[in-house]
């Protein structure tokens, strides 16, 4: 092998220096000179001179020993292997440690990499895309309207393009089940300006965005191509029903391609002129009032977001003037994509910023812990390196030594902890229940950036864990160390020191773990136990969208009607209702203005309230007491005196607690007759605080989406296919959604506090494994070292009970020490994950209780074991040793 | 090893190898002796710069052409004296080799033009 011969040769001709040649070489040269006649002293200076500046010729000579410091990494690299391999153990568990530390960092990195930061795959310039929302005085959120969004692209001049977006959907049947696909309808300049070019056709054209529905074309995802068309080459220009209307396939969008929604991969694309047909035929291009677009500018090269937000409010300041009965206290307000509000961006943010927390407090729990480890090793390794250093090692080289471990550890680590975060890739969406039917897609990206990352946190927890026995080991006293091991010797004391600080540390953050993890269980055992106020067992619930296939209102009311009552034969059914919104959905109930008799709001304030349009039986099927009056009939129908009921935060509110059936109440500008009043129930998740709630009958308020509800004991594998054949039998074109419990219904608003309990749990649990076995380790060490000492005080007569109280105590302290620092930082710390929290005080005493408890139990489990080894210590032989 | 690939030697440095691995074909050497060799075989004609010289020495050695010792000279003085090794000797051959035939190469350029 040569370069092994080469590399020993390199070694060896550090025996010299090249100042003791060049001297012989002036030497000899000046002795030449002289036998040729100078005299010495010109000799002298005329050898020097030919000979160059030395410096230079040293210079260039030290050049060629450049390679010296490979040299030394490939000694370090081989000589670490070496130990490594003699203590494969240490190891595993170190590499263990570091995995676990650098995989969850590079996982949540890739998450918030491919969820809030470049959320949309093949899109140019994502750092440029700013999501649009309008707001209001009160400080509300709302959409944009298209005319307001037309007028700012005409305005704007530090704005490259105005790229409006709403999310929609359509149902898709397939055989005799139902599937929702997401799409939207976008701006004419969408795929331009996202810079995405469809693998077929073309994206749309300028003016494919005005006129109603007068452009019924659409561009189709790679996957809908692959899917229903099974990838036709001849796909452009044939035609694919959308909400009933045939639609024109233009193009076909290239794979990867999602759209522009964090969460949803998008199955097709309409330009905004076709709005009216996905929005149950309101028309809202002409209507400045029609709030609807979740749209994205992008800013021109070199200008900020707040450059561009100052010059659009401007213009929206102008619109208010101009516009006063529609814009009034309207304004605008940018964000950048990761705080997108209106997307799952919004809704990830705070779930991904506790998990960030979590994983670098699990990073800092692992570098102590290999910290630690490293420094038993730098201990027992303190008489190897005292001889490195006497025989003129340098310390600075010692030093490189133990990074150079260090840094091969951190790299098998981040190799192992990327295979990791790729395997974790999709867990979010996993932790995430589908909406609707929808698999959401919460993807990790792994670019070169979160490598990048993932990198300098391994080089950074290298530098933290590395260090550590460093600064022991590189001010070893020589003169001491190398005197035999005795009970305490100069240094160990400052490592003692250093691995007590590093157990508290981690005991400290491994309560701050856990009590988070404790608060996230009770929070979901109280959501388990808690009741949303209407019945969530025995309970089915789906969809049935007769819209798509193509009904109209009047033709739709007809099919409810015969639906519902085909339903209630179904054998096994007890009742079954309508309604427009479900509880617990993603879509959110509608909001109308209200007025009230005898209630007379404040001048400056328009009541408003949010309503549900529901169909006879709603209540007795879902199990929602009536408190007072009556639940709708089927007689209260279009022909009927217009009816309402109310719940019970809404007579609160508008009727002062006093019983409103019998009263009258306006809402979308209709008055309506109140004769019932209903206990009030959550309506969106578990956390939301009691609005005022009302309800309608679904015959005077027709809807073309209709929740369907089923109250039977039967499960809904018994249910489907008599509820197939039940639509079946009126259409066949017809499918119901996803058929689930309600309970599954409620149980999926829960996904953000189900991701940080899995984290927590998971995190919190290693956290303690790994900072019981430092204790463990700083324990070991300390009965080690101490055994002379042990051993003195039982050759004076202490027995073995007072060995372990001794041992005990000083585990202990560090114990209560750290358990102290942990819970003072929780008591700071939890209010943060307040808004995931039910029915649970952040500074709940009992969680806090148990987890000290179960921390000090697994602490006093950790002691025990070298307490018991110290009372074990023969008093002579340890005392000879 | 890639880090011990030779870097292509200039024409130049290339003489220069050639003419040290030559001197110390002939036996070990140290540098002062490698230089007035040199200049004294050529009658004058090739005079080494001491600053070529000794880098190149440092870097065949890392190549493993040649090999170094501290040795005590005839009057009694400590030198560094370079001795060629089976890499070296092949190295010589291959370089006389390429050496031929470049001045070959180049004289016919010079007779035909």
């Amino acid at each position: 092998m040569g370069w092994m011969r080469r590399l020993r040769r390199s070694l060896s001709s550090g025996d010299g220096t090249f100042d003791e040649e060049a001297r012989f070489h002036v030497d000899e040269l000046t002795e030449e000179l002289v036998r040729r006649g100078l005299a010495r002293d010109d000799a002298r200076r005329e050898a020097e001179r030919r000979f160059g500046r030395v410096t230079i010729a040293r210079e260039r000579t030290a050049d060629v020993d450049m390679f010296r410091w490979v040299d030394d990494l490939r000694r370090d690299v081989r000589y670490g292997l070496r130990l490594l391999r003699r203590n494969p153990g240490f190891l595993v568990l170190a590499t263990l440690c570091l995995t676990v530390g650098i995989g969850a960092n590079a996982a949540v990195f890739s998450w918030i990499e491919g969820i809030l930061l470049r959320p949309f795959p093949l899109v140019a310039d994502q750092d440029r895309l700013c999501a649009v929302v309008s707001t209001n005085r009160g400080g509300d959120r709302g959409d944009m309207s298209w005319p307001d969004w037309r007028d700012l692209e005409r305005s704007s001049t530090l704005v490259d393009a105005f790229i409006a977006d709403k999310i929609t959907g359509t149902t898709l049947s397939v055989g005799d089940r139902a599937a929702r696909a997401p799409g939207s309808m976008v701006s004419a300049n969408y795929f331009d300006a996202l810079g995405v070019h469809p693998i077929l056709g073309r994206g749309f054209l300028p003016g494919e965005d005005v006129g109603r529905n007068a452009h019924p074309v659409t561009v189709i995802s790679y996957q809908a191509w692959q899917d229903r068309f099974h990838g036709d080459p001849d796909i452009i220009g044939k035609t694919q029903m959308l909400n009933g209307l045939p639609h024109t396939i233009v193009g076909v969008a290239p794979p990867g391609f999602y759209g522009t929604f964090v969460g949803y991969a998008f199955q097709f694309w309409v330009p905004a002129s076709m709005q009216s047909q996905f929005s149950a035929g309101v028309y809202a291009l002409e209507d400045r009032g029609a709030s609807w677009i979740e749209g994205f500018v992008k800013v021109k090269r070199g200008v900020s977001i707040e450059q561009a937000q100052a010059e659009l409010s401007a213009i929206m300041a102008r619109l208010e003037k101009d516009y006063p009965d529609t814009n009034r206290g309207r304004g605008i307000r940018l964000y950048p994509l990761w705080q997108t509000p209106f997307n799952n961006a919004g809704a990830m943010l705070p779930t991904l910023g506790i998990a960030l927390g979590v994983v670098l407090a699990v990073l800092l729990i692992a570098c102590a812990n290999v910290g630690n480890l490293l420094l038993v090793r730098a201990f027992a390794r303190r008489q190897e390196m005292t001889i490195r250093l006497s025989i003129g090692a340098g310390r600075g080289r010692l030093v490189r030594q133990l990074l150079t471990e260090g840094l091969m550890l951190s790299a098998v680590a981040t190799v192992a902890g990327l295979v990791l975060a790729n395997w974790l890739r999709d867990g979010l969406a996993l932790l995430t229940p589908p909406r609707g039917g929808i698999v959401l897609r919460l993807p990790g990206e792994i670019d070169w950036r979160v490598l990048a990352l993932s990198a300098s946190v391994a080089v950074g927890a290298t530098l933290l864990f590395g260090a550590v026995p460093a600064l022991v080991t590189s001010r070893v006293d020589l003169a001491g160390a190398l005197r035999s091991e005795s009970g305490s010797v100069g240094g160990s004391r400052r490592a003692a020191w250093l691995r007590s600080t590093l157990v508290v540390v981690q005991i400290a953050l491994s309560v701050v773990l856990l009590v988070g993890a404790g608060l996230l269980v009770k929070s979901f055992q109280a959501i388990r136990t808690a009741s949303p106020g209407f019945t969530t067992d025995g309970v089915l619930t789906t969809t049935v969208d007769a819209f798509t296939a193509g009904y109209d209102v009047g033709r739709a009311r007809v099919f409810q009607d015969e639906l519902v009552d085909r339903v209630r034969a179904i054998p096994g059914v007890q009742s079954a209702a309508l309604s427009r919104s479900t509880p617990f959905s993603y879509a959110t109930a509608a909001t109308s203005p209200i007025a009230v008799d005898n209630d007379v709001p404040p001048r400056d304030q328009q009541p408003s309230v949010e309503y549900n349009t529901v169909g006879p039986e709603y209540f007795a099927t879902l199990g929602i007491p009536i408190v007072s009056g009556r639940a709708f009939t089927a007689a209260d129908d279009e022909r009927a005196a217009p009816v309402a009921i109310v719940d019970e935060a809404a007579a609160a509110q508008f009727w002062r607690g006093a019983d409103p059936v019998g009263s009258r109440v306006q809402l979308k500008g209709e008055w309506r007759r109140v004769v019932g009043l209903a206990r009030s129930v959550k309506s969106r998740n578990f956390l939301e605080t009691p609005r005022p709630f009302m309800y309608v009958p679904l015959r005077q308020n027709p809807a073309p989406i209709v929740g369907l509800h089923i109250r039977t004991p039967l499960a809904a594998a018994a249910i489907r296919p008599p509820l197939v054949a039940a639509i079946h039998a009126l259409d066949a074109n017809i499918a119901p959604g996803e058929l689930i419990t309600m309970r599954e219904q409620v149980d999926r608003t829960t996904a953000a506090q189900r991701i940080a309990l899995t984290m927590l749990i998971v995190f919190g649990g290693v956290a303690l494994a790994l900072a019981a076995i430092g204790l463990y380790g700083v324990m070991s060490a300390t009965v080690a070292q101490g055994a002379r000492q042990l051993a003195l005080r039982m050759a004076l007569g202490a027995d073995a009970s007072d060995v372990l109280r001794l041992v005990l105590a000083r585990g202990l302290a560090l114990s209560a020490i750290g358990l102290a620092i942990g819970a003072a930082a929780a008591f700071e710390t939890t209010r943060l994950m307040g808004y995931l929290l039910y029915a649970v005080d952040p500074r709940d005493p009992g969680t806090f209780a148990a987890v000290l408890v179960v921390v000090a139990g697994s602490t006093i489990a950790a002691c025990l074991v070298p307490a018991r080894r110290a009372t074990r210590t023969d008093p002579i032989q340890a005392l000879r040793a | 090893m890639a880090i011990f690939r030779r870097r292509k030697p200039d024409a130049l440095q290339g003489t220069l190898d050639l003419l040290v691995l030559k001197i110390l074909s002939r036996g070990p050497h140290h540098g002062y002796g490698i230089a007035a060799d040199i200049t004294a075989i050529s009658d004058d004609l090739l005079r080494v710069e001491e600053g070529s010289l000794y880098p190149a020495l440092h870097r065949m050695e890392h190549l493993g052409w040649i090999v170094a010792d501290w040795q005590t000279t005839a009057n009694n003085r400590r030198a560094r004296v370079y001795r060629l090794t089976r890499a070296g000797d092949r190295q010589l051959a291959q370089q006389r080799d390429k050496w031929a035939r470049v001045t070959k190469g180049v004289a016919k350029v010079l007779r035909f033009a």
